[in-house]
């Protein structure tokens, strides 16, 4: 069906949103990238106007500091690497522990398959910060988990694992393992069964099957998947904070610092730009479409 | 794929892997109800459930959160709505590439940027033209509202252009004019869509913690940043109470939903 023209409708279920996110998604760039120029002066806001007038003559205040710190200060440089290395960990440990879950899911009976993803879901839908919470207690030295290790005699010492990297990698695949169980059960689920079956009608193991067959089907869902915890994983604030050292810290953790801790907005807003062209133009090419954003839910 | 039978792998997977997600949920449970420190004394309790009746800090807390996610939810899922519409009916407008990139940003992007990028936005806006909201509670309501915008749409995007038009075309057919077909025919249609998306962008906003801790000041503290701050300082059980009493919050309500969309399809069952 031609519909030559949209109604007025049709042009404000559009217009609406599009002017809402444009305003608080867009805009806000505008305003770090302006703010990323600034110079820091000791006022509220904590910036010097751009242009000054002072004895009778203009002066412009600009500055690329900020820019010059995020890429030569070995602390920033540091902080990058914390969270590309992390993000990159934690989104291998999801494919490790979500992929099994997810295809165990799928090949479920399909009354039982809606419960399961459910069961994978609810997690989710507890509050984040008391599952992180639940973490502390459970890998502390007192706690269960290092009680457990002690009466086995695997150790006759608590092992530290709270405040240790070890700990930040762990509550932030437990945390982002939802955002991929999800797209990867949706794919997994439409793997057609006839050709699984046909496979190993033909003679093939299931091994066979599951490395010729299944895998290559499934590795769009794999690499969606793994974006999806990846590029939010490198900018994690709150679990290094809450279970990490400082030798954790993440780039998240230093744009913090720089925000309520030293007031250097120019220098947070150079740090926030640099992140957000370092991941989100890469993944924003990769995964243009909605249809594949739909499997988010 | 229909396996009827389980197999030993599966099993094992599902267990080892449900295993892993609820055991941290089964341990805040377990300890509230203990009246020492968690992981020392094991009879029952209800001490940090009184603590926690007293503590009016976390309580104000709590409903502002709670006001906090009533209003900005319907937000979300009024703009996703449209969004998901649009972008389902519409299949060719200009800039439609730009609002699909405008919506994945805050499903990708760190949230410590948009916390952050947000608050700029309103700094700014207080620079210029003196809009003096710079902290608070509207700001908290927009950006949160903005953040469960997206997740709305996908979820709506992904009910509505699955089916085919032939309900709103012939609709339309018979007289409706546009308005009447998306309000009696499109809307109703995408509902459960728009109530799922809608009870993820309610979890979402009462759960954040990072934009809320840019843009809501000293007085507006939400439960999420007034839990943060205690567990920077160190364990609290008052905190195991908490997080007892939000998973019962949450059971209530997907049991709800659950059973409401049960009814439904009784109720479809019987008119046939």
């Amino acid at each position: 069906m031609k519909r030559s023209s949209l109604t007025l409708v049709d042009r404000m279920t559009i217009a609406i949103p599009f002017t809402w996110l444009a305003t608080f998604l867009a805009l806000p760039l505008v305003s770090v990238a302006a703010l990323s120029l600034h110079v820091v002066a000791d006022s509220i806001p904590p910036v010097a106007p751009f242009f000054s007038i002072g004895q009778g003559h203009l002066t412009l205040n600009m500055s690329v500091r900020g820019f010059r710190m995020v890429t030569e200060d070995p602390l920033y440089l540091a902080a990058f690497w914390n969270g590309l290395k992390n993000a990159t960990l934690t989104a291998a440990g999801c494919i490790l522990i979500g992929f099994p879950l997810a295809f165990a899911i799928a090949r479920s009976p399909a009354r039982r398959r809606n419960l399961y993803v459910l069961l994978a879901i609810l997690p989710f839908w507890t509050s984040f910060l008391l599952r992180a919470y639940a973490w502390m207690g459970l890998i502390r030295d007192s706690g269960p988990i290092n009680a457990m290790l002690l009466s086995l005699g695997i150790t006759h010492h608590p092992v530290a694992i709270l405040y240790t990297p070890t700990a930040v990698l762990l509550v932030m695949i437990y945390s982002y393992l939802p955002f991929f169980v999800l797209p990867m059960y949706a794919v997994l689920e439409k793997l057609p069964a006839d050709l699984l079956a046909a496979a190993s009608d033909l003679g093939a193991r299931p091994a066979y099957v599951f490395r010729t067959v299944t895998l290559p089907l499934s590795l769009p869902g794999i690499v969606s998947g793994a974006i999806l915890v990846f590029v939010p994983a490198v900018g994690e604030y709150v679990i290094p904070e809450l279970v990490g050292n400082s030798s954790t810290m993440m780039i998240g953790g230093i744009l913090w610092d720089e925000f309520f801790q030293n007031r250097d907005w120019p220098l947070a807003a150079s740090i926030a730009l640099v992140t957000f062209g370092l991941l989100m133009l890469p993944a924003l090419v990769l995964r243009r479409r909605l249809g594949q954003l739909g499997t988010v839910s | 794929m229909n396996d009827t039978q389980q197999r030993p792998w599966q099993t094992v997977a599902l267990l080892l892997g449900f295993a892993f997600l609820y055991t941290p949920i089964a341990w805040i449970v377990y300890f509230s109800f203990s009246g020492d420190l968690p992981g020392s004394a094991s009879h029952f309790s209800l001490h940090w459930y009184r603590a926690l009746l007293a503590n009016t800090e976390l309580g104000a807390a709590a409903y502002r959160s709670l006001v906090l996610a009533l209003l900005s939810s319907p937000l979300a899922a009024m703009l996703g709505t449209f969004a998901g519409i649009g972008l389902a009916r519409q299949e060719h407008f200009p800039g439609r590439s730009v609002m699909i990139a405008l919506l994945a940003i805050p499903i990708f992007a760190p949230e410590i940027l948009l916390g952050f990028s947000f608050l700029m936005l309103f700094a700014s806006a207080q620079a210029l033209t003196g809009w003096s909201h710079g902290k608070g509670m509207l700001t908290l309501v927009l950006a949160h509202a903005t953040l469960g915008a997206p997740i709305v749409a996908s979820v709506v995007f992904a009910r509505v252009s699955g089916r085919d038009r032939s309900l709103e075309d012939a609709a339309r057919d018979l007289g409706a004019r546009p308005l009447r077909v998306l309000a009696t025919v499109t809307i109703p249609l995408a509902a459960p869509g728009i109530f799922s998306g809608w009870l993820l962008a309610l979890t979402l906003s009462f759960d954040d913690v990072v934009t809320s801790s840019f843009l809501a000041g000293p007085e507006n503290t939400t439960l999420p940043m007034a839990i943060f701050s205690g567990l920077r300082v160190g364990l609290d059980p008052q905190i195991n109470a908490v997080g007892t009493l939000m998973v019962a919050g949450v059971a209530a309500i997907v049991g709800i939903s659950f059973a409401a969309t049960r009814l439904g399809a009784w109720r479809r069952d019987r008119e046939r």
